[in-house]
């Protein structure tokens, strides 16, 4: 292809791959604060500090900052929480809902907002945290609703044949203990890995051929660029949709382990 | 030619899923469709049907990456 004529020059073109988002800062190895922990904290910041003055000075007649902050919860509160815990018991569940999503939502947003250029995301271990947070919320309030051994009890529809009892049962116990953690933290990590990889490589490349190419790999480059800023916009439609999905399955997952039946 | 022939792996594993969200969104609008208040409910089991399918194309991307050396 192009990439390889191109080395012909001296220099060559690296792909971006995993190790590119492995940034320490301060530090090396397990304890070391990397690009993605620094931004992670800086999401707190800015989420406390948004929702604190959005919820200042609470009035009947909301000023601009309160009527924003309320539209995003009324947004997650009623097509999240309502809608599928159920008007019963979703209240005491909002606050961890509402978290989950604002905190995926704006670090995933980080991955396009200028200067900052990281989904935090994009590093396994912060999605694999969210989930098992989540993880253990949903099995603890099914085990409180329908005491432990009810709970395993659950698993299983009833009205099923005797022998096919154990099989269905081990079968739930999979999706229910590894299945849905492991895909939880998976998706997004995979999305806001694999767009932003996308993203590095249609610049990165887009860059290399301008700098280094002949007349005809130039005006290509200008394509990649081109397409790069094409990419971000569907980027961003990504991160919203996968933030309101992890809050979907989280509120799911409640909502399995609080009925009566799954 | 080199490469990683788990990469082909992502390939293969993004068929069923890509066949599989369409199939999903192509009921959502059907159903959207037919009945445009029912747009609210159908939202999110949309969304739900969406993000079950895409789970395989991210295990595939996710092992292409794992296998690779």
């Amino acid at each position: 292809m192009s990439i390889v004529a191109l080395a012909a020059d001296g220099s060559s073109f690296e792909t971006p791959g995993v190790a590119d988002f492995w940034q320490p800062l301060i530090g090396d190895g397990a304890w070391a604060v990397t690009r993605a922990s620094i931004v992670a904290l800086l999401s707190v910041a800015i989420i406390s500090w948004a929702l604190l003055a959005g919820t200042k000075k609470l009035a009947v007649v909301p000023s601009k900052k309160q009527a924003a902050t309320e539209a995003l919860y009324g947004l997650v509160r009623e097509g999240l929480g309502r809608d599928v815990i159920g008007s019963k018991e979703f209240l005491r569940f909002m606050p961890l809902i509402f978290t989950l999503f604002t905190m995926v939502l704006l670090n995933n947003l980080f991955s396009v907002i200028p200067v900052i250029y990281f989904p935090t995301m994009s590093r396994v271990a912060f999605p694999a945290v969210l989930a098992i947070v989540v993880f253990f919320v949903y099995h603890y309030i099914g085990m409180q609703k329908h005491g432990v051994i009810g709970y395993f009890k659950s698993l299983v529809p009833s009205g099923l044949p005797i022998a096919l009892v154990p099989y269905i049962f081990v079968l739930e116990l999979i999706t229910d203990v590894f299945t849905r953690p492991v895909t939880l933290a998976l998706r997004l990590f995979g999305n806001m890995f694999a767009g932003h990889l996308l993203l590095v490589l249609f610049v990165s490349g887009g860059q290399y051929m301008i700098a280094h190419g002949a007349i005809g790999i130039k005006i290509a480059g200008g394509g990649s660029i081109l397409m790069g800023f094409v990419m971000t916009l569907f980027e961003i439609l990504v991160q919203v949709l996968q933030a309101y999905i992890f809050a979907l399955l989280a509120a799911i997952y409640i909502a399995g382990a609080l009925a009566d039946e799954h | 030619m080199t490469g990683n022939i788990a990469i082909l792996g992502y390939g293969l594993s993004a068929i069923g899923p890509g066949i599989g969200v369409g199939l999903v969104f192509a009921a959502y609008i059907n159903g959207v469709a037919r009945q445009p208040e029912a747009r609210g409910m159908l939202q999110p089991i949309a969304f739900l049907g969406f993000a079950l399918a895409e789970a395989l194309a991210i295990f595939g991307l996710a092992l292409a990456f794992v296998f690779r050396k």
